[in-house]
Order: C-alpha cells, then structure tokens, then sequence
C-alpha cells in the first residue's frame, strides 16, 4: 500500500537506460486526483520517454509506477488504458477518414467495451449517442461532427484528440504537447477546455509553450538530462535561478 | 563414393546452380523493395524480357550464346529505364496494394507482348559448343554448363558485393537502403540512386533469364511462373539486403532441387513450410537491413 | 444523463447521422433486379451466370479482409479451395444434401481462418503477402501429393448432389444452380452488412486507419482482426463449397493465387471498401473473361494489364467510387487504395 494515501500516480525512482544514454534517473512525481501539473524542460530532456513509461510502451529499468496504490509497472498498455492512464498524442493520431462523431464514438464505445458487438450499430446505441453528445458539447465540436477528421483544421483536430481521451474516462490524463502546432488564435480555446477538465482527473502536461503552463498548471516539475532539477509551485519555478539559467534564461517575456 | 552420396551432392550441385540464377535474378529486385519499398511484381518480366532478347540476338542476327548476352543486357536496361521513367511514377506514392496491381498489369502487358513476338512455344538458348557434356569422376556427373553457370554467377556476384562495400556508389546505396530520408538529408540523390539501381538490377535479372533457360525456359508466362520464387528469395532473405538475396536464393535453390527430388508431385511443399518458418521467425528476412 | 430538452433532442439524432452506414438504396435494389432478371433475359448462360454469382460471393468475402480490414492477403484461394474440397468430401462420404454441406464448408475453411489468421496477422505488409502465399501454396502441394485423399491433380468429382431443400433439382441447364447461388449470395450480403454497420465493423475501420491509436482506446486489435478474416474465410469457403456443388467436380486449380488476384482485380475494378463494388468489379472481370479468353487469351491478358494500371491510376476506388472521386456527391466513406494515413 502506498504512503501518500489516495495518491492518483505515484512514480518512484524510475531509471531508464538506452544503451549508455541515461534517459529516465530517479524521477519521482506523485499526482494527486484533481491535479493540474506541468513537465517542461529542454528538447532532449526526456519528458516522452517519461510518458511512455507511464502509458507502459517503454519498461523501466528501475522503479515503480502506482495508480492509486496498485503497481502497474508491468501492466500492458491496453490493461493501463482500462484502469484509467490516457494519453493525447504530440503528433495527432486520429481516424482520419472517418466522421468527428464516429472517431469519438470509437473511443466512448471501446471505454464501456460495446464495441465488438458484430450486429446492430453504434448509432442505434443510446449511451454511445449520448457520451458522444456529451463530449461534442463539452469541446464546443458539435458543429463539426459530421465532418471526416481530414477536412479539420489543426486545432480541431487537437480538440479531438482530447475528446477522444476524455471519453476513455481517465483517472490519469497525460497531454503530450497540446499546444504543439496550434495557432495562437486556437491557443485560447484550447486553455478554456483544459480549465473545463473534470475536476477529479489527474493531468500532467508536457509543454513549451510557457504561455500555456503558467496559465494551466498548479505545479510544474522540470525535466533536465533525464532527472528532476526542480518542482513546486508556478511562481516556485518561475523564480528558480537554476530553472532560468538553464531554461527559461534566454526568454525575455517570460 | 556411395551411390546416396554422389545422388545428394549432384542435387546439390544443382541446387546451387538454379540458386544462382535466382539470385542475379532476385538482386534486383530485393534492392528497389529496400530502397523505394516498392514491390515491383513485374521484375521477373525483365528476366524475360532479357532471355527473349538474346534468343532474338540467337535466332535473327546469328550470335552465340555469350554474344546475346551484352545485347540483352543493353536491350534490358533500356527498357527498364525507359518503364522507370514512365510507369513507375505512377507507383511512388500509393499503397502497397496499388504497387502490387499496377506492376502485376504491367507483367500481364509483358506476358502478352512477349507471345504476341515469340509465340506460346517454350525455348531454351542452345549451350555453346564447348560448354556442352559433363565433367565425370569419382561417380559424380555434372553439367559443364552449370559449372560454368555457377561461376559466371560466383563472379558476378563478388562484383556486385565489390561495388556495394567498396566504392563511393556503394556507400550511398547502403545509406539510401537503411534510411531513405536520412540518405537525403545527407545529400544523397535517393530518386537517381534508385533509377540507376533499379535499371541495373533489371539487367543483372536479364543476365539471368538468359543464362537460366536451360533450368528454366523460356515462355510468355515465365514472368509469372517464377514470380512467386523470386519474392519468396527477396522477402526470406531480407528486403534490401543482396547478402541476404545471395543466401536465401542459394538455401531455396538446393531446397527446392531436393524437395522436388524427394516428393515430385508436392516437392515445393518443403520449400513453402520452411519459408513459412523462417517468416514466422524472422519477418523481417534472414539478413534484413532495413 | 437525463437533459432531454427539446433542443438536445434533434441534435442526438443529427449525431447519429454523423455516423456511416450501408442504407439499403436504389443501387443495393437494382443489383438484385438485374440479378433476378438475368434468370429470365438470358436464360442460356445460366452456366456462366452461376460462375459469376460465386465469384461475386468470393470477392465480397476477400473485400471484408482487404477492403475493410486492410489485410493484404493474395491467400483467398487456399479458403475458397478448402471449402470446396471440404463440401465434396462431405458429399462422397456422408451426405449430397447440399445445404449442409455448404456449412461444412464454412466450417472448415473457418477454421483455417482461425488456424492461420493468429500466424499471419502477426505480420504486415510484403512478409504477410508471402505468408499468405506460403501457406496457399502448401496446401496446393499437398492436395497434389495425397492423391488418395484428395484425387491429386485430378481433384475430386463423381458424387451427386441431392435437391436443395428436397424440391429442386439440379439440371444441366443450371436453372436450380443460379437460384440457389443467388440465394446463398444474398445471405452472405445480409450477413455482411450487419457486420460491417455495427460496432465490430466500425472498429475494424478504425483499425485500418490508425491501428496503433485503436490500440491505445484498449482495443485488442489482433483478435478482432482474426474475426474478421475467420468470417471472411468462411464466406470463401462457402464459395468454394457452391462450385464444388454445383460443377460437380473440385481441383487443385482452386488452391492458387491467380484465384485471388482474379478477386482483387475486380475489386480494384469495382471498389474496396464498399460491399457492391464486389458485385460490379467481379460482374465486369468474369463476364469480360470469359468472353475474352475465349476469344484470344494473349489480348485478353494485354487488356486486362493495360487496364489494372489505369485503374490504380485513375480510379483506384474503383467504378462504384467514381462518382466520389470525380466530386459529384459528398461519399461517406473513402477506403480502398488511397491509405493516406497519419
């Protein structure tokens, strides 16, 4: 049983090696429910090595991994996706010829497992139709549901990629750069539906852009050659001489 | 030496010559799946289309054997570049499946040009005079012609391992085979690489369509008899990997000699289930570098 | 979730629509039509018409695999053989009844299905293809080989086909033979358009876009992908079972992989991913090659490749996706060969 009691994820000491290149040293972070925590650092850092151990693509060498006290450091991805650990990806991945609605319908279907069903259809399926529904409201995407994903734009689609992880009811959300190629004039809509997350969720976001982060997350931890240089509060890391040095010192508008 | 013995070591002998000749026939092949991944089912075509060059060379301009052979090389390679520039455009670009459509049509086109100006009949190249007869001793008999076969090959095949680990041209093949779009970022013209290898090795295949026919000869639907061998040498031995196309076309060479031998109805069925495993085990082929 | 205001309620139904579905239109009607009228207009090719009534059945089944799960398989024809050898052993040894041996058929080839799909979805691309071939091939050899078993190169014939449902009898006109075909054929449609509009189809949609992201919603794409080919090597199997019926004799012939290449090329002719483009593309290529082939099989072959290459280039949806790719309506579904995934 773990000792910070009712913790979302708790990740402790995880190691990872690629051959000589120390990818993952002695990084703990713990998640509570409802948290808004950021992971930034330099491009090399090994902030998405990081995830996809969380998500279980990658094994770690040393170290464990908790969700609400249960070990799932040896769980496989799908088992993780079911207990509740979703990720968005930096790079979209979506169902490109097929409807908005069909690709979140895929995601809500497979949530409550009523997706292998060979008769019948999703769209005769009132609690796919319904959290579908939900979600495209929740996204502002209702407008769009008929559209093919290869018709949106960018921003859109980075919309649906989170209403696609949003529908596998995660415990534990992990946003693999959202802000990643979105316009800035979407940037704002993008922090408005991240300030709407359910409130019980657990969401760690990796970023650049700093705009977002100190708009968005509670605590940020910084990633630097793979191990933890700082974590605490927003205005904590802000203020942090080493973080600067390092990371933020060349930005004039930070 | 026992009567078993000589029986094994002549089928293996020509186990190894048919290998040869799949693989100067496959080399090509395995090189534009690495480099382009494009699976090109007309390749065998080629090897047709060379052997059926060289018979013209034979039958309408009076030339040997080994004479026909540069003029269906040059035949060949001019054929092969002048589809390459044309067609296979067309083929850059779409799926796997629109590759394997569009090459099977262009073998269908050769297939029925081929019976169109060299009929239906089957046509083997006469041996030349001095390569006719069997070398005998020791209670084994061989062709001299395979022997000269297996040599010719040998020396073919030390020249293209040349040319691939030794010189510059070489070095931007590998690059282009292992990563494609590092090899451009590098600086190296992948496209003319590809166009230069792919006509080369349809002239390499030429070398063997016209060597070969006493193994296997020539008929309009030679393009697609020995479609199916020639894939199964490239994707066992690894796609990219001419090493790989040397061992595997040699191993299912001797196999399929043996296994014809062994069971002359279901002979193929050893070569099938062992591609099979080596498949399972190893998608990716034997020696793959890619 | 009770807000069932009376504004979220058309919008409930305006996202149900947002999802695709095979509706039963003019196009599904006039197939059928045309089908039921050949009996009537020419009622002397009923032989060639039989033939092209088991293709369209063999090539809808290889669309399912290839069109809708996107596995490249050129292995049809060891399904389509399997169920035929099948379906004549089961009417030399046990019974001519035809109709259970059609499901012995599909038993059997099912079951290959399920035997091989594991093995072969292991794999992608190039080395499936190869695999797909190996295993075709093998069973060739084999059904070569054990003579006693299978006849060898002689195949399996000399047994009689008892009446379909105790009524009709097979004539040597093929009256009974078309209607029972269309009949089979229709049900293998039905079957395919349930599977294909509900939920396990949508998913192996999904799987066909973006198999690495379906997998991350939980999904276990592997075995759903086994479903689907055990279904469509059933419905070969069925295939194969109807000509070994209804010809009265099974070979080794079945067992190639011209059988599947003949089904992709009316697939490439007709439409993947779209159930009728099977009915048009294996209409069009069986009809077109028998007449040409009897003719000049040569010129038969040089069309037929002249025509492949413009097809993948300029039609590679095919007749029925046509009117998509020339822009004339707004199509719901792409598939086929333009796989631009992410």
């Amino acid at each position: 049983m773990s000792e910070t009691s009712g913790a979302a994820l708790e990740i402790s000491g995880l190691y990872k090696n690629f051959g000589a290149l120390r990818v993952t040293q002695d990084i703990n972070l713990t998640l509570q429910p409802g948290a808004r925590h950021a992971l930034i650092g330099p491009n090399g850092a090994g902030k998405t090595t990081l995830v996809n151990q969380i998500t279980g693509v990658l094994r770690p060498d040393k170290g464990s991994i908790r969700l609400f006290g249960t070990d799932i450091t040896g769980a496989t991805p799908e088992r993780r996706v079911a207990l509740g650990v979703v990720r968005t990806f930096q790079i979209i991945s979506l169902f490109l010829r097929l409807t908005v609605a069909e690709n979140i319908g895929l995601s809500v279907a497979a949530s409550r497992s009523l997706d292998a069903k060979p008769w019948g259809s999703l769209r005769d399926d009132d609690r796919v139709v319904e959290g579908v529904a939900e979600l495209l409201e929740r996204l502002g995407l209702t407008g769009v549901a008929h559209r093919k994903v290869s018709e949106l734009g960018y921003g859109q689609r980075r919309l649906v990629e989170i209403a696609l992880a949003l529908a596998l009811k995660p415990k534990v959300l992990l946003l693999d750069e959202p802000a990643a190629g979105v316009s800035s004039r979407d940037l704002g809509l993008l922090l408005e539906i991240l300030n709407r997350l359910p409130k019980e969720i657990a969401v760690l976001v990796i970023e650049h852009d700093m705009s977002l982060v100190f708009r968005f997350a509670q605590r940020i931890t910084v990633l630097v050659g793979g191990a933890k240089l700082v974590e605490g509060t927003v205005d904590e890391v802000r203020n942090n001489q080493q973080v600067r040095d390092v990371y933020l010192g060349r930005r004039a508008d930070v | 030496m026992g009567d078993f013995l000589s029986t094994w070591l002549a089928l293996t002998f020509n186990g190894i010559a048919f290998g040869m000749i799949l693989f100067l026939i496959s080399s090509g092949l395995t090189v534009t799946l690495g480099v382009m991944r494009l699976v090109n089912l007309s390749h065998c075509g080629f090897a047709m289309i060379g052997g059926y060059i060289a018979m013209a060379a034979v039958d309408y301009l009076g030339f040997g054997l080994l004479a026909s052979i540069p003029v269906a090389i040059v035949g060949t390679m001019l054929i092969a570049a002048v589809i390459e520039r044309t067609l296979f455009q067309w083929t850059y670009g779409i799926t796997e499946l629109g590759q394997i459509l569009m090459t099977f049509g262009l073998t269908l086109v050769m297939v029925a040009m081929c019976n169109i100006l060299f009929g239906p009949l089957l046509h083997a190249l006469p041996v030349p005079h001095w390569l006719t007869g069997n070398f005998q001793g020791g209670g084994i008999v061989i062709s001299v012609y395979r022997c000269f076969l297996i040599v010719i090959s040998g020396l073919i095949a030390i020249g293209i391992w040349y040319v691939v680990e030794r010189t510059d041209f070489g070095a931007r093949l590998r690059a282009s085979v292992d990563n494609p779009r590092m090899a451009r970022c590098a600086g190296i013209n992948v496209r003319q690489i590809f166009s230069l290898t792919f006509t080369v090795g349809c002239g390499l295949a030429a070398v063997g369509g016209v060597l070969g026919t006493q193994m296997l000869p020539l008929e309009p639907y030679y393009a697609l008899d020995y479609l199916i061998l020639t894939l199964i040498v490239v994707a066992t031995g690894g796609l990219g990997s001419l090493q790989g196309s040397f061992y595997a076309a040699l191993l299912i060479g001797v196999i399929d000699t043996w296994g014809r031998y062994i069971l002359p109805a279901g002979g193929g069925f050893v070569m099938y289930a062992i591609v099979l495993a080596i498949l399972l085990a190893r998608p990716q082929g034997l020696f793959a570098r890619a | 979730m009770a807000t069932a205001s009376p504004e979220t309620r058309p919008a409930i139904a305006n996202i149900r629509s947002a999802f695709a579905a095979h509706r039963i239109n003019l196009v599904d009607v006039g197939i059928w039509v045309v089908a039921i009228g050949a009996y009537f207009v020419v009622p002397t090719y009923l032989s060639l018409g039989t033939t092209v009534l088991i293709m369209i059945l063999f090539t809808l089944s290889l669309d399912l695999a290839v069109g809708y799960g996107g596995i490249d398989t050129l292995g049809q024809g060891a399904f389509y053989g399997v169920g035929g050898y099948a379906a004549a052993f089961w009417a030399l040894n046990v019974t001519g009844e035809p109709i259970s041996g059609l499901v012995v058929g599909a038993l059997v080839a099912g079951l290959l299905g399920l035997v091989t799909g594991p093995i072969i979805l292991r794999t992608r691309g190039l080395t499936l293809i190869m695999i797909t071939l190996a295993i075709t091939s093998m069973l060739h050899e084999f059904a070569v080989t054990a003579k006693s078993v299978t006849g060898g190169d002689d195949g399996l014939t000399g047994y009689h086909i008892l009446p379909v449902l105790g009524l009709f009898h097979f004539d040597i006109y093929f009256r009974t033979a078309y209607f029972y075909c269309l009949a089979v054929l229709a049900v293998a449609f039905v079957v395919a358009r349930i599977v294909v509009n509900s939920p396990f189809g949508l998913t192996v949609r999904g799987i066909r876009e973006n198999p690495v992201r379906m997998r991350l919603l939980g999904v276990r794409t592997r075995n759903r992908l086994i479903g689907l080919f055990t279904l469509s090597g059933a419905m070969a199997g069925v295939a194969g079972a109807l000509t070994a019926q209804v010809t009265g004799l099974i070979g080794v012939d079945t067992l190639t992989f011209l059988v599947s290449g003949n089904a992709l090329i009316g697939l490439i002719l007709g439409g993947f991913g779209r159930l009728y483009g099977a009915f048009l593309g294996a209409a069009l290529f069986y009809i077109f090659s028998d007449r040409a082939a009897a003719i000049n099989p040569f010129h038969w072959l040089l069309g037929l490749g002249i025509l492949l290459i413009l097809s993948v280039r300029f039609m590679p949806n095919g007749l029925t996706g046509l009117p998509e790719q020339l822009h004339l309506f707004r199509g719901k579904q792409g598939s086929g060969l333009d796989r631009s995934g992410p």
